[in-house]
């Protein structure tokens, strides 16, 4: 028997992960705006491969105490490392450019390897991990909820209302500077709230594809429309419904959640790309009117 | 080198007193990179002046500017504006900046209306409106009221660097700095933004700017300040000899940006 999509949406086993999809798109285009004007596009991916050695280490420690089920801890592993991470990240990006970009690379690879390495320490194995690098439904528990919840709260919060002042410093850190601005507390801020957006999607959509989330319906934007607040609050609209269609055609075709995401904001991109010729001419013809 | 008294202490100026420079910089030194940039700089500026620095590409000018309005620390020395130490946020809201064009805008499509608006915030102020009248007064003072609602990244060169000035002054600033505003900017527009810059001094305002040379504001400039090597090596009317041997490489330099011929 064939469900409804409206069936779908409404039954209990979809229910936590439909909040999830919808709150994973409002904030990772948030955050993923932010990235893409100060070029640290990369940044979400480096602070995925990080929370990876967080799930483990929360994984070792959830074996420790004997807890039930085992990766107990592993999300509140996962936010504390990412945590760290984004703000180690902020710190070496202060350093010189010769140096910042060896010192990202081997943070990244280190936080990969941590993970499978820890993760065996801790009794498991690297198809532990798989369910946290590239998303699964089947995971997704009531606990996992709360935490989505508050810290989607959190990164919204701190994302929109502090929006002119995040604007500004990753337009241009040296006037933001100049203007009297907290400048390295706003970057550390960004960096913070990228990592709570890591860990709150990387249940659904997985740690390796959760910057793809953050940065591609910011670029596909970008070639619809103008304007900076525009911009984010088209990337949001973009994310919640590839989030939302991903998610329900999975429930239809056995297909890995975060894949299809992916796959389908990547279409809504090239499909932008195609329409902005025609949308850049409109565009001039008004102007010239 | 000015011989302004240096002010005392960092707090403002009582009622009464004389009012504190503008800019007091004091023995300032400035490494970067392992590489001494600034050494031994002293610069006064009082209210009302238009003080240009000058110098070649290297000299130093840039790094001078971007100590002033507190983005590079200093190595040693001091710098205060209005009387206080610059590294107090509070004293920043009184200051316009406008980097140089190089300053590169982002991938993001940001409206003209949006990068002003951003002028508006300050150490306690960190809302604003894209809105604000402010900003449509300025847009439309600079010639850009059409291209309000346009990408800035999208611009030319000319329209942002304009973006760029009615983005330090929106909030109407007393000092105003501003690094190499005339380049990769058309003739037409380089006389548009003199006549603005004029008016801001014939209105009190503090006008520091980095040159390459003098330019269209050869005729508006009350000092000139020579840097080579990371040192000031002249400070006066931009109309007077530098103040060294004639023969000395130095002084042909200072000549040069000052566009005048020695013979020695």
């Amino acid at each position: 028997m064939i469900i409804s999509p409206w069936d779908l949406l409404t039954s209990d086993i979809m229910r936590y992960p439909l909040i999830i999809a919808v709150l994973i798109g409002l904030t990772a285009p948030i955050v993923g705006t932010y990235l893409v004007q100060k070029r640290l596009s990369l940044l979400g991916d480096g602070l995925g491969h990080v929370a990876l050695t967080g799930v483990a280490v929360g994984w070792l420690v959830g074996a420790w105490i004997s807890a039930t089920p085992v990766d107990l801890l592993a999300i509140p592993g996962a936010l504390i490392a990412s945590i760290l991470g984004a703000v180690v990240i902020e710190i070496v990006r202060e350093l010189s450019h010769t140096s910042r970009d060896v010192a990202l690379a081997i943070l990244f690879y280190g936080g990969i390897a941590g993970g499978v390495v820890i993760i065996q320490l801790a009794g498991g194995g690297s198809q532990n991990l798989m369910g946290y690098l590239f998303g699964s439904l089947s995971t997704v528990t009531g606990s996992d909820l709360v935490i989505t919840i508050v810290l989607a709260l959190i990164v919204m919060a701190v994302g929109l209302a502090l929006g002119k002042v995040l604007f500004t410093v990753t337009a241009d850190e040296e006037f933001a500077r100049a203007s009297g601005l907290p400048v390295r507390a706003m970057n550390i801020l960004i960096a913070i709230i990228a990592a709570l957006t890591v860990t709150l999607a990387m249940r659904i959509v997985g740690a390796l594809m959760v910057s793809a989330l953050m940065i591609v319906p910011v670029a596909a934007a970008q070639s619809l429309v103008v304007g900076f607040s525009r911009t984010m609050r088209t990337a949001m609209v973009i994310a919640v419904l590839c989030s939302l269609g991903g998610l329900i055609l999975t429930a239809y075709v056995d297909l890995p959640p975060g894949g299809v995401i992916v796959l389908l904001t990547i279409g809504v991109y090239v499909l932008g790309q195609i329409a902005r010729p025609v949308i850049q001419a409109r565009r001039r013809r008004q102007a010239a009117a | 080198m000015s011989a302004s008294p240096a002010p005392s202490g960092s707090a403002p100026a009582p009622s009464g007193a004389a009012p504190a420079p503008v800019i007091a910089a004091r023995d300032v030194h400035v490494h970067l990179g392992g590489t001494s940039v600034l050494h031994d700089v002293d610069l006064t500026v009082q209210r009302g002046e238009l003080v240009a620095l000058l110098g070649a590409n290297g000299s130093g000018k840039s790094t001078l500017l971007r100590s002033l309005v507190g983005i590079l620390p200093l190595d040693e020395g001091r710098i205060e504006l209005f009387g206080s130490a610059v590294a107090e946020r509070s004293v920043h809201a009184r200051l316009g900046y406008v980097p140089q064009y190089a300053a590169e805008p982002g991938t993001i499509p940001a409206t003209a209306r949006e990068m002003v608006a951003t002028g508006l915030l300050g150490p306690r102020r960190w809302f604003s409106r894209a809105k604000d009248p402010r900003i449509d007064a300025l847009l439309a003072d600079l010639g850009l009221s059409a291209l309000a609602d346009r990408p800035v990244n999208q611009m030319s060169g000319g329209q942002r660097q304009r973006v760029m000035i009615a983005r330090a002054l929106v909030r109407s600033p007393e000092l105003l700095v501003l690094d190499e505003p005339f380049s990769g900017v058309d003739v037409a527009t380089q006389d548009q933004l003199a006549i603005l810059l004029r008016r801001l001094v014939s209105r009190g305002t503090t006008i520091v700017v980095v040159l390459h040379e003098l330019g269209v504001l050869a005729g508006d400039i009350s000092r000139a300040v020579v840097l080579d090597q990371g040192r000031i090596i002249h400070d006066g009317d931009p109309s007077s000899r530098p103040l060294i041997d004639p023969g000395h490489d130095h002084a042909l330099d200072a000549a040069a940006c000052l566009g005048q011929e020695i013979h020695p």
